[in-house]
């Protein structure tokens, strides 16, 4: 294991974990508008994936795309500011947790609907294919999406004219209360991938190592003509499926804390401090820098103004 | 010296508009089934193939919300693209992409994303073609905001307006009449653009503004002249884009003659007809001489029989008798 890659990873999950532990908080004591979807638990999948990319690679998320956007370099105060309804994000609070758009970060986007962000990141592939521009383009999905035509037409094309993009599902089981074995008789995603000729991988979710390597070998391969890949990461969502959903009445609390216990961020630490080599004084220093830089993202947002009223009507068509 | 003027049908205007554009502009992609070699369903791309090649003329399979969804991806990009769901009623399959994806990207990201997406379709009822392949919804696009709908009436039109759609930096909803592109015109030699939201007058008129779009442009021409022979004289007007709309031009026309009539292929509920009466009671309420006329296709499923179909749709005979009784009252 690298020791500086891996504190660079460890920090960077972390840096989501709080994120999204603060974002909950914000939203149980009222300041935050609409709807949110909370990341924790999945870290290690964005993380993973985004550190193998370059800053105008694209990446296409979901309704679940906080640590999507920070992981693929959206500063967090953006985040949180657009989280806000504040006029100071990339997206100036026009679009909220759900479809937020940071370009000039190579972020295209959460997305509200299920599976749409797969077609869109091949069709943004088709166009780095044409300009030769040398971009990979990443669809994160979940395991709801696998099931719907967006799937398994964007997968399609994506193969067809091999297509410089990596599909992502991450499959943490559940699309709300749905077990993905009630949706489906083939659970392997990963399996999936052999219906359109193109590989397909499975990795362990929880194991941030082994999704950085996965993904490496497979933004590599896109990027060299290669074609798409689909990945399935075997993750799971400590939380509800959004900020209000207990998340218990369709998961047993055994398996929650059985996959709690296999957290991502934890098994890092414990690998950093007993054969990474690393000391307990770097992992802390990482730690605190982390609070700072949430502290001042919070802060940030919590002063940010609010869009002018009258500039409602911007931007409508272009 | 004179322009030079030729004749051209309206399907091969929008070929030569296709034409000069992906001349033009190197970014434009064309995405659609039939659309490479084949040269189009409709010979909509005829010619295009051979000049421009299959990485940019991209034959689909039949998967209209995938390649739509891929278009859109396109745009946001940095390409621009066209996507060809060849009949309107195949656009239902990718509604969730226009309506949800690329209508909202622009507004939603702050102006910092575009989807200069063109939507090309063809819509309406020609040969008895039934439910399925005869729909005329162009209504569902222009109540979503973010994107803009073109339905041309004829050649000139085609041309001018196909160009300038594919220079516009938000989706274009673009809907042609199956039953127009044999129908002909004569156009200029030269390169022109017609802007979005200018409405064509086809013919002036004293006592009452007869608007309609696409194929109820020529219903209404031929009811124009109908009643010209009983006294009546009427205005055609032909808004071009349903969004935007040339509110101006169609408001000036109404106070000018005191009354209106909307001819409309799709059925009258929630849809553009209504848009335009509201638009005449808004604008124009002291100038009204009678109550706004809608002129719509009847509520009911396209039938398959001719007998019933002829019912269904406006005709220059209905268009008449109704404008006739208005005018009478
Ligand atoms: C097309 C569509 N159908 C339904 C929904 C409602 N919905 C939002 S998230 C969700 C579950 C998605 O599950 P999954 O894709 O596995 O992602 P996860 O929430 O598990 O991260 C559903 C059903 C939606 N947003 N879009
Ligand atoms: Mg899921």
């Amino acid at each position: 294991m690298d020791k500086k890659l891996a504190l660079t990873l460890y920090q960077k999950m972390l840096q989501l974990r709080e994120f999204e532990l603060k974002v909950q908080e914000l939203y149980r004591r009222g300041l935050l508008p609409g709807f949110v979807h909370l990341y924790v638990g999945e870290e290690a999948v964005a993380v993973g994936v985004c550190a193998n990319l370059q800053p105008t690679d694209l990446v296409y998320s979901t309704h679940r795309g906080h640590g999507h956007a920070l992981a693929k370099g959206v500063p967090g105060r953006e985040v949180m500011a657009e989280l806000w309804g504040k006029s100071t994000s990339s997206s100036g609070g026009r679009g909220g947790s759900m479809h937020m758009y940071a370009p000039e970060y190579g972020f295209m986007g959460t997305n509200g609907i299920v599976g749409a962000g797969i077609p869109l990141a091949t069709g943004a592939a088709l166009s780095a294919q044409l300009r030769k521009s040398g971009q990979v383009v990443v669809a994160f999905f979940g395991d709801g999406a696998v099931n719907s035509g967006s799937f398994h037409e964007g997968l399609n094309f994506g193969a067809v004219w091999n297509l410089p993009v990596v599909y992502v599902c991450e499959n943490n089981l559940y699309a709300t209360e749905m077990a993905f074995r009630r949706a489906t008789k083939n659970t392997s995603v990963q399996s999936r991938a052999a219906a359109y000729k193109l590989p397909g991988v499975e990795v362990d979710g929880s194991d941030v190592v082994a999704i950085h390597a996965a993904a490496r070998a497979a933004i590599e391969q896109a990027r060299s003509g290669g074609g798409p890949t689909l990945i399935e990461a075997k993750t799971y969502r400590f939380v509800g499926h959004h900020e209000g959903d207990p998340g218990t009445s369709y998961r047993t609390r055994e398996e929650v804390e059985e996959w709690k216990g296999r957290c991502p961020i934890k098994s890092l630490r414990n690998k950093l401090l007993q054969d990474g080599g690393v000391s307990l004084e770097s992992v802390e220093q990482v730690e605190r820098e982390v609070h700072e830089w949430l502290d001042e993202a919070v802060q940030f947002a919590r002063e940010s103004p609010e869009p002018e009223a009258s500039t409602v009507y911007d931007h409508i068509y272009s | 010296m004179p322009e030079q003027l030729r004749e051209i049908s309206y399907v091969d205007a929008g070929v030569e508009a296709l034409r000069e554009e992906m001349q033009r502009d190197s970014t434009i992609v064309y995405i659609g089934q039939g659309i490479g070699p084949r040269g189009g369903n409709f010979r909509q791309t005829r010619g295009l193939c051979p000049e421009f090649g299959e990485e940019r003329l991209r034959d689909t399979g039949i998967c209209e919300l995938g390649a739509t969804g891929v278009a859109i991806g396109a745009a946001m990009a940095g390409s621009r693209a066209i996507v060809d769901e060849v009949f309107l009623d195949f656009s239902l399959e990718a509604m969730t992409q226009i309506i949800q994806q690329a209508a909202n990207i622009c507004y939603s990201s702050n102006g910092k994303i575009r989807a200069p997406v063109l939507v090309r379709s063809a819509m309406g009822s020609v040969r008895n073609a039934g439910p399925h392949h005869s729909h005329c919804f162009y209504g569902w696009f222009a109540s979503t905001p973010g994107l803009k709908v073109v339905t041309p009436a004829t050649p000139y039109d085609v041309k001018g307006l196909l160009k300038s759609s594919l220079r516009e930096e938000c989706p274009v909803i673009f809907i042609e009449h199956k039953a127009l592109y044999n129908s002909k015109e004569m156009i200029p030699e030269g390169e022109y653009l017609i802007p979005l939201g200018e409405a064509r007058i086809h013919r002036e008129g004293r006592d009452i503004t007869l608007v309609g779009i696409s194929k109820m442009v020529h219903i209404a021409l031929e009811a124009a002249a109908a009643l010209e022979k009983e006294g009546i004289s009427a205005e055609v007007i032909d808004p071009r884009t349903i969004v935007p709309l040339d509110r101006a031009r169609i408001a000036a026309s109404i106070k000018k003659t005191g009354r209106i009539a909307v001819i409309d292929e799709a059925p009258a509920m929630c849809g553009f007809a209504g848009e335009v009466v509201a638009l005449a009671c808004e604008e124009c309420f002291d100038a009204l001489d009678s109550p706004p006329l809608r002129i719509c296709s009847l509520p009911i499923p396209s039938p398959f029989s001719p007998v019933l179909e002829s019912q269904v749709i406006p005709t220059a005979e209905r268009v008449v008798k109704e404008v006739r009784k208005l005018m009478e009252n």
